[in-house]
């Protein structure tokens, strides 16, 4: 399977985007600069954490014209897995394959620390792996991953089960104080209307090896893969 | 021609940033400034002929790149002199 990572300048955690798929998990992986017009023989795309263009305006909002855009957009409309990771997320949240804003963390601090996020929905490209009500401990690293978006795009996250990850507990219970940065609802992740677009402020590429603190990362890169294997199978037959 | 734009979060949507500068206030004994909201403010220079042309341009770059109208409004103020109107100091 071949991943492609879209490295915008200012992007951080391409690198580790790579290592994960391409070293840890043992599959090709292309690295597309941001003005190309194409993402070449992709089956999946990775939009990488970092400060796409400094964060100059807004996080995301001068990367979601980068000419690269146009073919990430068009492979999301045909089906094509995409992952956003931090800033990726923003990107796709400014370019608007998935709802939302982030505001400011709501005590104002950049947070880099573990935190734990349950699985709410396993249909997804990206968590097809997972037990529904897995708990995930993941890093992140932002200082504007506080999700909003108005109340009737809420419920209808809700509705039709767009809530892919949620801040909790180590024990998988939604509180307050499990919550690092104010998002709505304990929001950490959602995906598109037709779920193969993914985007979560945690950061699952860091957490690909027990030497970095957890490897609980690794499930969502793996269940991608096993959905590339299964629907290889199924042409196959 | 000159435009002005001035992008705020929607009164709808917790500004954290200006809480933290009202509560500055409050300590420093500014009991009367009851609410701050932070914003970012855009001098546009636009090659166009008339005023109308200036606002609709300024509107639209607003509307697609300056804000995003999920967290945020603008205001535009258009001058039609060189020099934009205002206490500069």
């Amino acid at each position: 399977m071949r991943f492609a990572v879209i490295v915008f300048p200012g992007s951080n955690c391409d690198h580790e985007a790579q290592y994960t798929t391409e070293t840890v998990l043992g599959q090709d992986v292309s690295m597309v600069w941001h003005k190309e017009t194409s993402i070449g023989p992709a089956d999946a795309v990775i939009l990488p954490g970092g400060f796409s263009h400094g964060d100059y305006l807004r996080t995301g909002a001068i990367a979601r014209f980068s000419p690269v855009m146009g073919a990430v957009k068009a492979f999301a409309e045909k089906g094509g897995p995409v992952l956003g990771i931090c800033n990726g997320f923003q990107i796709l949240q400014e370019s608007g394959l998935l709802p939302g804003a982030m505001l400011r963390n709501s005590d104002l601090r950049f947070h880099c620390e573990f935190v734990h996020v349950r699985v709410e929905q396993n249909d997804t490209p990206f968590t097809r792996l997972c037990t529904p009500g897995q708990v995930l401990k993941v890093p992140i690293s932002h200082g504007e991953g506080n999700f909003f978006a108005a109340p009737d795009v809420i419920a209808d996250l809700e509705k039709n089960r767009r809530i892919v990850f949620r801040y909790v507990t180590a024990s998988g219970d939604v509180t307050d104080a499990a919550n690092p940065n104010g998002s709505l609802a304990s929001i950490a992740g959602v995906c598109s209307a037709q779920r193969n677009v993914v985007g979560l402020m945690p950061h699952p590429e860091r957490a690909c090896d027990p030497r970095l603190g957890s490897e609980e990362g690794l499930i969502l890169f793996r269940s991608v893969i096993d959905q590339f294997a299964s629907t290889d199978a199924m042409q196959a037959v | 021609m000159k435009a002005r734009v001035f992008v705020t979060l929607k009164p709808s949507v917790f500004d954290p940033q200006g809480r933290a500068i009202v509560e500055a206030l409050h300590t420093l004994g500014y009991d009367k400034a009851t609410d701050v909201r932070q914003g970012k403010y855009f001098l546009l220079d636009l090659d166009v002929a008339t005023p109308a042309e200036a606002e609709t341009m300024a509107a639209e770059i607003s509307d697609r790149v300056l804000a995003n109208p999920v967290i945020e409004r603008f205001e535009i103020h258009v001058d039609a002199d060189a020099t934009p109107a205002g206490v500069v100091k």
